[in-house]
């Protein structure tokens, strides 16, 4: 376990109990597919559990350096996937704060950039709004999508300013997504509290 | 009693005579109050002053003054907080303030924290100094005193309670983040039991005298405080569930409903007290637990004189309490002067808080999600106040059985200034050296709020996964237990079925109509938003410049492209775009706040004694809710009259036409008894509007399913049929103006805002003005709740729906 460090520095308790909960998902198997985490029933109504479950096969976000999607995660994947949501720790220092951010918000870059071009297309964007926003069954797409677009309109205004009327506003980079993310710390609230050992069993 | 009984006799008929003694007391006691509320308006003058200076501390200083002018004049101690008037009539309505306004959320999210602080912390407090002062007693260096170690536990006990009142009013002031406000706040409300407690018992124990104290009293002590505590606190729940119930059944009495929740939260504090439990307990309590279904179930404008109330109460009261504490310090009967034991108390008090928080918060960082840093930390010892409980209660004590009760006095009152004045003014420059995150005013841009909330969902999703649970647990147990029954027990049937269904409607209608709206005003309407005088639409443009029209990817335009990357002409779009983006945002803030399924961590609540906090979205709600209801109106109306008045439009429509269009629909419709026929005059600008732009024919043909039915049910009591076809103003040859000399009578029923005539011709037709409008109803039903925009979408997994606004 303590070769995990590097890359998942979560301590050594938590691993334990990841590590007992990834053996619950994957029925005792060594990795995990997409479909273990039907076996989550809480997860059945989070809008945008498509997006998350993707992201735990995004191969971007386990860090190897190809592209697309991996079919099955082992342990390790897990974890590393979890590292992205440790609290932030005391003595870090800015850079490392910094750092620690960078990987935080690429994370949830990668969430919205579907198709793996490093831009949040308007189209992409709409398909996150219409997710989260698919719970109700009285609001129509129009008006999800209307909404996206606002959003993207005022990412445009944040990021690029002032644009002439030729200029076309292609989609979101990762730099533009830092900026849009500067004023708010994420560090401190993208963080799950590990600590709770408790564990309700919810898998059968 | 008799007119003339302290008068001698007269043998003549006195015409007039002076009754001083007859009106005395209550005429003081007016008068002190009026001292109290102007010396209030005088501070509030200067701002400069306000802002550094604390009022509490204002108020104290302005006390000792008038103390001082009475003293002087009269050589007596005038009039002192008595600790009766202090605790049945002054107090009450702070905390029932306090816990009315409580966020709830925030508080129970946090009560883990709150309930250490309040419990072990006071303890630790209390413990700590007196035995420190007893110490430093035995050292002799004290001096002669008469106490022994009770008295110095009885007088830790009461000087170390952080008092609400105090704190409130500084922290008022400093603006710190929600959770740190929370947790100070909380835990000088919930420590009242331990106050309590500790106080009884010790003074009892000083009582029997300290040969006398065994074992048995001990356990006794500590069993009593359990059964105080949590006394406190069902009495409290009871009478909230009591008036939650009561409050149900008002419908009728609509006048006197306000006076329920006061006199039923008063009694809760008065059983409690008459059991010797808890009492600021038991009406903190009341007023937590009766929020939410008090406010479901109390119309619109019984909520708002609740609220008012409520503030005026409290404030007022607050404002007295500080006052006095000023005058009643102005009394050489009780001073009696001890430097080291004064000063050691000082020092005692504040040292030991911040050992105390201190090692509190380490155990605390080990189980909270959000930890408390060391500047939090930095803020929760030094916002300690003490205030006029502590004095309340050291006055309370007899000096025959506390021997050095004067000196306790001097101290408390010594104590109680040191903290709300120094401490009370320095708080405010050391949180903003120290930079505490304070709560951030500015309007949360679109983008965040959806990556807000994608985010939520994404913890919540890795919760889920990891295995891990929270709060939600129990929480979403509790939102289950309540919609089951409580809810189905204390909320009125209207307030419960409209929550969801109507709700739903409503917004869809909303939406739509948000949308059409600021179609329809750009494509007529955008003279309007921007010629507006109205300084709300600070929007100036150069009708010289070209961009302005020929511009055709308006805004809404481009909602309905399906463009792929959006072509953005930002400088031309700016200006106009700022009243049409606010409408937007606000459509598309609104949408999110309604409908994104809520995950389940959020706290967004800040209280405040001085303000009544407006949630922007409730009054969106209602604008948008009045314009909807308006046009559904008038729609139903051209479709039933028929849209055969096109040969008088005629003249009209040339006349209308590039003036000003004002709020066509801002004349409602509805029950006009003997009036002009409004109502027709109404239908031609419908009509007229028709005939200018189709883009109302989008509008008109929106589906409105659901709502029209509902709609129907409603307007049909709100409708005349038949118009008079007397003087019909429109037709005269004056300005526009004349049309509104008679604001719809039907909505003049309540209490509305009418607008005045030169303000009517100013209100443009935009989204911002209208909020000078007052709330009104359509029917005499109740429907508010509705209008309160409570309820989340039906799920299984829903949470505790906020009792204020979302």
């Amino acid at each position: 376990l303590s070769a995990f460090s590097p890359h998942s520095p979560v301590t050594s308790e938590q691993i334990e109990h990841l590590h007992r909960r990834f053996k619950q998902l994957s029925r005792d198997q060594l990795t995990i597919r997409k479909e273990n985490f039907d076996s989550i029933p809480d997860l059945e109504f989070n809008p945008i559990r498509g997006k998350i479950v993707h992201a735990f096969f995004d191969k971007r976000n386990l860090r190897q350096e190809s592209d697309g999607l991996a079919d099955e995660i082992n342990f390790e994947d897990f974890l590393t996937i979890m590292s992205y949501f440790r609290p932030i720790e005391m003595n870090m220092d800015e850079e490392q704060l910094d750092r620690f951010r960078k990987e935080k918000l690429k994370f949830l870059f990668h969430m919205y950039d579907s198709d793996h071009d490093g831009k949040i297309t308007l189209q992409e964007y709409r398909n996150v709004v219409e997710e989260l926003l698919s719970g109700n069954p009285h609001l129509e797409k129009e008006s999800a999508r209307s909404i996206a677009d606002g959003a993207m309109m005022e990412a445009a205004s944040i990021c690029v300013g002032q644009m002439g009327p030729d200029q076309v506003y292609e989609g979101i980079t990762f730099d533009d997504f830092l900026k849009m993310w500067q004023g708010i710390d994420i560090e401190t609230k993208m963080h799950v509290r590990f600590l709770t050992m408790e564990t309700i069993a919810h898998c059968y | 009693g008799q007119r003339s009984s302290g008068s001698p006799k007269n043998s003549t008929f006195a015409i007039v005579s002076f009754e001083w003694d007859h009106v005395k007391d209550p005429y003081i006691i007016t008068l002190w109050i009026l001292v109290a509320s102007l010396a209030k308006i005088v501070f509030h003058l200067s701002h400069k002053v306000t802002r550094v200076v604390p009022e509490s501390a204002l108020l104290i200083v302005l006390g000792l003054f008038l103390g001082g002018i009475v003293w002087a004049a009269d050589h007596i101690a005038s009039f002192a907080l008595t600790p009766t008037v202090f605790f049945f009539y002054l107090l009450p309505p702070i905390v029932l303030d306090a816990g009315y306004f409580m966020p709830n959320r925030l508080f129970f999210g946090n009560l883990g924290s709150i309930l250490l602080y309040a419990v072990i912390g006071t303890i630790w407090n209390a413990a700590t100094t007196g035995l420190s002062l007893y110490g430093v007693y035995q050292t002799g260096i004290m001096g002669p005193l008469k106490s022994g170690l009770l008295d110095f536990l009885l007088f830790g006990s009461l000087i170390a309670a952080v008092d609400p009142v105090a704190v409130l009013a500084v922290f008022e002031e400093v603006h710190v983040n929600e959770v740190l406000f929370i947790i100070v706040f909380g835990e000088s409300l919930l420590n009242d039991a331990v106050t309590v407690v500790l106080y009884n018992v010790f003074e009892s124990f000083v009582a029997i005298g300290a040969d006398n104290v065994t074992g048995i009293e001990c356990v006794k002590g500590i069993v009593s405080f359990f059964v105080v505590s949590l006394g406190g606190t069902l009495v409290g729940i009871f009478f909230a569930f009591l008036l939650s119930l009561v409050s149900r059944f008002t419908k009728h009495v609509r006048i006197i409903e306000p006076g329920f929740v006061f006199i039923i939260s008063y009694l809760s504090y008065l059983t409690a007290e008459m059991l010797s439990l808890s009492a600021i307990l038991a009406i903190t309590f009341c007023g937590i637990c009766c929020q939410k279904y008090v406010k479901a179930n109390i119309s619109e404008q019984s909520s708002t004189t609740v609220r008012y109330t409520m503030k005026m109460l409290a404030s007022g009261a607050e404002t007295i309490i500080f006052m006095f504490l000023g005058i009643s310090a102005v009394n050489p009967d009780i001073w009696t002067w001890n430097t080291a034991f004064i000063l050691l108390t000082l020092v005692f008090i504040s040292v030991y808080r911040v050992i105390g928080v201190v090692l509190q918060t380490w155990i605390l960082n080990h189980y909270r999600m959000v930890q408390l840093e060391i500047i939090d930390q930095v803020v929760m010892s030094y916002g300690g106040l003490r205030g006029a409980v502590a004095f309340a209660l050291v006055v309370l004590l007899d000096v025959e059985k506390v021997k050095d009760r004067n000196l306790f006095v001097s101290t408390t009152i010594i104590v109680v200034f040191f903290t709300v004045i120094f401490q009370g003014l320095t708080i405010k420059p050391l949180v903003q050296w120290l930079k505490v995150k304070k709560t951030e005013h500015r309007d949360p841009k679109l983008n965040e709020k959806l990556h807000g909330r994608a985010f939520d969902h994404i913890l919540s999703a890795i919760e889920d996964i990891s295995g891990q649970i929270g709060h939600n647990y129990l929480r979403d147990k509790w939102s289950n237990f309540d919609r089951k029954f409580l809810s189905k027990i204390l909320m009125r049937r209207s307030a419960q079925k409209s929550r969801d269904q109507i709700l739903n409607v409503f917004h869809e209608l909303n939406l739509k109509d948000a949308i059409s709206y600021v179609a329809e005003g750009e494509r007529r309407g955008s003279l309007a938003f921007i010629r507006s005088p109205s300084t709300d639409n600070m929007v100036n443009v150069d009708f010289s410049s070209p961009h302005t029209s020929a511009v055709e990817s308006s805004v809404s335009y481009l909602l309905r492209e399906k463009a792929g990357p959006v072509c953005l002409d930002m400088q031309a779009l700016e200006q106009r775009r700022k009243s049409i983006r606010d409408t937007e945002d606000t459509v598309a803030h609104h949408t999110l706040q309604q409908y994104l399924y809520k995950p389940r961590q959020e706290h967004k609540h800040l209280y405040s004694r001085h303000e009544i906090m407006h949630n922007e979205a409730e009054k969106q709600d209602k604008e948008i809710f009045q314009r909807t209801m308006r046009k559904r109106l008038e729609s139903f109306k051209s479709t039933k009259l028929g849209i055969n008045h096109s040969k008088k439009l005629n003249k009209i429509h040339k006349r209308d036409r590039g003036q000003k269009r004002r709020n066509s629909s801002g004349i409602p419709n509805g029950k006009l008894p003997s009036e002009n026929p409004v109502q027709e005059f109404v239908l031609k600008e419908k009509d007229l509007e028709f005939s200018e732009s189709e883009e109302n024919n989008d509008y008109e043909s929106l589906h409105l399913g659901k709502g029209v039915d509902f709609l129907a049910n409603v307007t049909k009591q709100n409708f005349t049929d038949s118009p008079n076809g007397i003087d019909n103003p429109v037709f005269s040859a004056d300005d526009d103006q004349s049309i509104y000399m008679k604001f719809s009578p039907w909505l003049s029923n309540e209490d509305t805002v009418v607008p005045s005539q030169r303000a009517r011709v100013q209100i443009p037709y935009s989204p911002s003005n209208f909020r000078r409008l007052a709330p009104f109803r359509l029917s005499n039903k109740s429907v508010d709740s509705f209008l309160l925009a409570d309820g989340p979408e039906d799920r299984p997994r829903s949470f505790l729906p906020e009792s204020t606004h979302m």
